[in-house]
C-alpha cells in the first residue's frame, strides 16, 4: 500500500543519472573540457546521492520499502525476470554509501587526475577516465538495487569489468609497459574464477526453486524440507567462492594488491569502498538462505577471520604506500565476512560503512601523498638530473607532516579509525564485530584480535615512515601540499570516519533498527566494555609498538634496512607476502600456461582443428587437380569427349 | 538401289567428319569436316524421306542447311577475330581455357 509523501518512483534515477552522465561525457565531455567533464561526472553522481537520500526519507516513512519495476526483461516458460529495483533499507544504505563516498571520490577525482594525466603524458584521457568512473556508479546501483539474482549478476559483472578498464587506466605503463595491463588481465581473471561460482550459485538456485527473484527464492528456501540443507549448503558454498573472488579472500585475495596500478581515486572507491564489498552486500542480501546452512556460515566465518589475518601479516612488509592499504584492504573485507558469516549483519555492515569512510579517506590522503611527492620529484628534477625516486615507496618519505599538514592530519584520523582507537568510527564497528565472534567462537575472536593488533601496527608503521622523522629524500624535502579540490573531500571523509561511529552507537543501534525492517536478526549484542577496552589495549600496543621500531629513533636513509629485518625469514615471508603469488605461478599459471601451449595449442588446436581444416582443403584440392587435367584448352579434345559422351548415351539406349 | 547403301555412305561420310575434326588443326578444313558430318546427316533425311514418301525429312535438310551456313559464318568470324589477335589459327594454340 503506497504511503503518501514517499519518492520511491524516484528509485530508477539512482541508475539513469550516473548513466546520464556518462552519456554526456561520452559525447560532448572532449568539448567541455577537463574541468566540465569531470563537474559533470561528479554532479551526476551528487544527484544519484540525493535521489538515494529521498528514498532513504520515504523508507522512514514506509520501511518495508518498495519494488519498482521498470520493464519485464525475459520471460522463457515459467522463467520471469524482470528489470526491477528493490528499495529497501538494505539497499538504500549501500545506496547512500556508494553514492556519498562516490560524490566525493569523483570531487577528488577532478584535482587528482588533473595532475595525473600531466604527469602520465596523456591529457586526452581525462575524460575517459570519468565515462568509466560513471560506468562504475551505474553498475553499482545496478548491483545494489536488484531485485533478483539475475539482475545482481549484471552489476557484478559490470564493476568487474570497471574494474579492469580502471586499473588498465594507463595500461602502456607499469613494468616493461605491461605491468599496469597485466595487473587489470589478472584481477579480470581471478574474479571470472569467483563469478564462476556465483554463476554456478545462481543455477542451482533456478534449478531448484526456479525464480531469481529474491523473496520468492528465500520463500521457496524456507519452505523446503531439511532434507534438502544439501542443496542449499551447496549454493552458498558457491556463492562463498563468488564473494571471495570480488570481495578478494582467501583464497583469491591476489588480484587486489595488483589493481593498485589503477590510478588512486580508482583504489578508493572501486577497490576499497565500493565493489569490493559488493561480496559482503550479497552474503547480507542472501542472509535467509546463509541461515539454514550454518556448516556454510562458519566455513564463512573462517574464511573471513583467516582473510583478515593473513593480509594483515602481510601489509606489514610492505612498502608501497598502496599496497599497505591494499592488504589493509583485504583484512578489513575479512573482518566483514567473518562477521556476515556469523550471522552479526548489523556489524558487517557497519564496519562496512565506516570502512568505506575511512578507507576511502586512506587512498585518497595515500593519493595526495603520492601527488605531493610527484611535485616534489619535478620541483627537485628542475635543478640536476637525478635518480628517479619511486612516490610510491614509503623509504623514499618521511617528515611529510610538515611539507602536507592537511594530508597529516586527515590520515591520522584515517589511520586511528582503522585501527580502531576510541571514539573513531572503526572502534565501534570493529567492536561490534568483536564482540559478536567472541561469543560464537574463541579461536575466531583471537584470530581477529591478533588482525586487530597487526592493523594497528602497520597503520601506525606507515604513519611514522611517511609524515614521522626526516625528510629521507630530496623529492620528499620539496613535497608541497594540493588544492582545495583534493584537500576539501579529505576533510569531510575524515568528519565522517570521527562520527561514522554513531549510525549504530551502542545503545542507540540506528543501523540495527534500520537494517530489521528488510532482513531477520537476532538480538543485537550489548556493548561489551570488556571487549571494547581489550580491543582498544590492543590499538594501542600496536601503534606503541610502532612506535618503538619506527618512531623511536629516525629511520635515516632510505637504503637502510627495515627495523623489522633482524626477525630473519619471517620478515622475508611478509615482505613477499608469503610467496602466494609465486605458489600460485607454480601451481596453476605455470601448469595451465603449460596445458595451453602443448596440449590445446600444439596438439589439440594445431593438429586436430587445424588438421581437419587443412586435409578437406588438401584432399579437394588434389581432386580439383585431377579433374583439371580434363580442362587442357584443347578444341579437339573437348570434341573426343563429345563423341564418347554421345557414344556412351547411345550405347546406353541401345543396350539397356 | 538398296537402302543400305545410302545409310553406308552416311556413315562413311560422318566417321571421315568425325575424324576430320578431331584430327586436324586447320580450323578451315574443321569446319569443312563438320559440313561433311551435317550432310551425313542430310543424306540419311532425304533417304528416309524418299523412302517413307514423307516430306518431313525434306524439309528437315533446308533447315539443317540454314543453320549449317549460320553455324559457319559465325564460326569464321570467330576465327578471324582470333587470327587478328594472335596472329594464327592453329586450333592447338588457342588453349587459353586449360584448367
Amino acid at each position: 500500500m503506497p504511503v503518501s509523501g514517499t519518492f520511491f518512483y524516484l528509485a530508477p534515477w539512482v541508475i539513469f543519472l550516473p548513466a546520464l552522465g556518462l552519456v554526456v561525457n561520452l559525447l560532448i565531455g572532449k568539448r567541455l573540457g577537463n574541468h566540465g567533464a569531470g563537474i559533470v561526472a561528479s554532479l551526476a553522481t551528487g544527484s544519484a546521492f540525493c535521489v538515494a537520500l529521498l528514498l532513504a526519507f520515504s523508507l522512514v516513512r514506509q520501511p518495508d520499502g518498495e519494488i519498482f519495476k521498470i520493464a519485464e526483461w525475459l520471460s522463457i516458460g515459467t522463467l520471469k525476470v524482470d528489470w526491477a529495483l528493490k528499495v529497501d533499507t538494505l539497499s538504500a544504505t549501500m545506496m547512500l554509501v556508494v553514492a556519498g563516498v562516490g560524490t566525493l571520490i569523483h570531487i577528488y577525482a577532478i584535482g587528482y587526475m588533473q595532475k595525473d594525466v600531466h604527469h602520465n603524458g596523456d591529457p586526452e584521457r581525462f575524460t575517459r577516465f570519468f565515462v568509466y568512473f560513471n560506468l562504475f556508479i551505474v553498475a553499482m546501483m545496478t548491483l545494489v538495487t536488484a531485485n533478483n539474482y539475475l539482475m545482481l549478476f549484471v552489476g557484478w559483472e559490470g564493476v568487474g569489468l570497471c574494474s579492469y578498464l580502471l586499473i588498465g587506466f594507463w595500461f602502456e605503463k607499469g613494468a616493461q609497459g605491461t605491468g599496469n595491463a597485466k595487473a587489470a588481465k589478472k584481477a579480470f581473471i581471478v574474479n571470472r574464477v569467483g563469478d564462476f561460482g556465483l554463476l554456478m550459485a545462481m543455477f542451482l538456485i533456478f534449478w531448484n526453486f526456479g525464480t531469481f527473484e529474491f523473496r520468492g527464492v528465500f520463500d521457496a528456501a524456507k519452505a523446503m524440507p531439511t532434507a534438502g540443507n544439501g542443496v542449499i549448503l551447496l549454493i552458498t558454498l558457491f556463492m562463498l567462492l563468488g564473494v571471495t573472488g570480488k570481495s578478494a579472500q582467501l583464497p583469491l585475495f591476489v588480484w587486489l594488491p595488483d589493481a593498485m596500478a589503477g590510478p588512486t581515486p580508482v583504489s578508493a572507491l572501486i577497490h576499497a569502498a565500493t565493489m569490493v564489498t559488493a561480496g559482503v552486500y550479497l552474503m547480507a542480501r542472501s542472509l535467509p538462505l546463509f541461515v539454514l546452512a550454518p556448516a556454510a556460515q562458519s566455513v564463512v566465518m573462517w574464511v573471513g577471520a583467516l582473510t583478515a589475518l593473513f593480509a594483515a601479516t602481510i601489509a606489514v612488509g610492505q612498502y608501497d604506500i598502496k599496497k599497505v592499504l591494499a592488504y589493509s584492504t583485504i583484512s578489513q573485507l575479512g573482518f566483514m565476512v567473518a562477521a556476515v558469516g556469523m550471522g552479526a549483519v548489523t556489524a558487517g555492515m557497519f564496519h562496512l560503512i565506516t570502512h568505506a569512510f575511512f578507507k576511502a579517506l586512506l587512498f585518497l590522503s595515500a593519493g595526495s601523498v603520492i601527488l605531493g611527492m610527484e611535485s616534489g620529484e619535478e620541483g627537485h628534477h628542475k635543478g640536476e638530473p637525478g635518480e628517479a625516486v619511486d612516490p610510491q615507496d614509503m623509504r623514499n618519505m618521511g617528515g611529510l607532516q610538515r611539507r602536507m599538514p592537511v594530508t597529516f592530519w586527515v590520515y591520522l584520523t584515517g589511520a586511528l579509525a582503522l585501527s580502531g582507537i576510541a571514539p573513531l568510527s572503526g572502534f565501534f564497528s570493529k567492536d561490534e564485530i568483536l564482540t559478536s565472534v567472541g561469543q560464537q567462537s574463541l579461536p575466531v575472536f583471537i584470530i581477529l584480535l591478533a588482525a586487530a593488533f597487526l592493523t594497528a601496527f602497520y597503520m601506525g608503521r606507515q604513519l611514522l615512515m611517511v609524515f614521522g622523522g626526516r625528510a629521507r629524500t630530496h623529492v620528499a624535502e620539496q613535497a608541497k601540499e594540493n588544492s582545495p579540490i583534493i584537500t576539501v573531500p579529505l576533510v569531510i571523509l575524515a568528519v565522517l570516519s570521527i562520527l561514522g561511529g554513531l549510525i549504530n552507537f551502542p545503545g542507540l543501534n540506528w543501523l540495527e533498527t534500520w537494517l530489521e525492517h528488510t532482513l531477520e536478526l537476532g538480538k543485537p549484542e550489548a556493548f561489551s566494555i570488556l571487549t571494547a577496552g581489550i580491543s582498544l589495549v590492543i590499538a594501542l600496543t600496536g601503534l606503541f609498538a610502532a612506535w618503538l621500531l619506527y618512531g623511536r629513533r629516525s629511520l635515516g636513509s632510505p637504503e637502510r634496512p627495515d627495523p623489522l629485518t633482524p626477525m630473519g625469514w619471517l620478515y622475508k615471508a611478509l615482505e613477499h607476502k608469503w610467496w602466494v603469488d609465486e605458489v600460485y605461478q607454480f601451481v596453476l599459471v605455470q601448469p595451465y600456461r603449460y596445458i595451453a601451449r602443448e596440449v590445446m595449442a600444439t596438439w589439440s588446436d594445431q593438429e586436430i582443428i587445424d588438421g581437419v581444416a587443412n586435409d578437406l582443403g588438401n584432399i579437394t584440392s588434389a581432386l580439383s587437380q585431377g579433374w583439371s587435367a580434363l580442362q587442357n584448352g584443347l578444341v579437339r579434345s573437348y570434341a573426343l569427349m563429345m563423341l564418347l559422351g554421345v557414344v556412351a548415351i547411345l550405347a546406353y539406349l541401345l543396350f539397356r | 538401289m538398296p537402302l543400305a547403301f545410302y545409310v553406308i555412305l552416311s556413315v562413311i561420310m560422318f566417321v571421315i567428319g568425325i575424324l576430320g575434326v578431331m584430327l586436324r588443326r586447320n580450323p578451315l578444313v574443321v569446319f569443312m569436316s563438320l559440313e561433311m558430318m551435317f550432310n551425313a546427316a542430310n543424306l540419311l533425311f532425304v533417304t528416309f524421306a524418299s523412302y517413307y514418301h514423307q516430306l518431313q525429312g525434306q524439309i528437315i535438310v533446308f533447315f539443317i542447311m540454314t543453320v549449317a551456313a549460320a553455324e559457319v559464318a559465325v564460326g569464321l568470324a570467330i576465327m578471324v577475330a582470333i587470327f587478328r589477335t594472335r596472329h594464327s589459327i592453329d586450333l592447338d594454340q588457342v588453349s587459353n581455357l586449360k584448367g
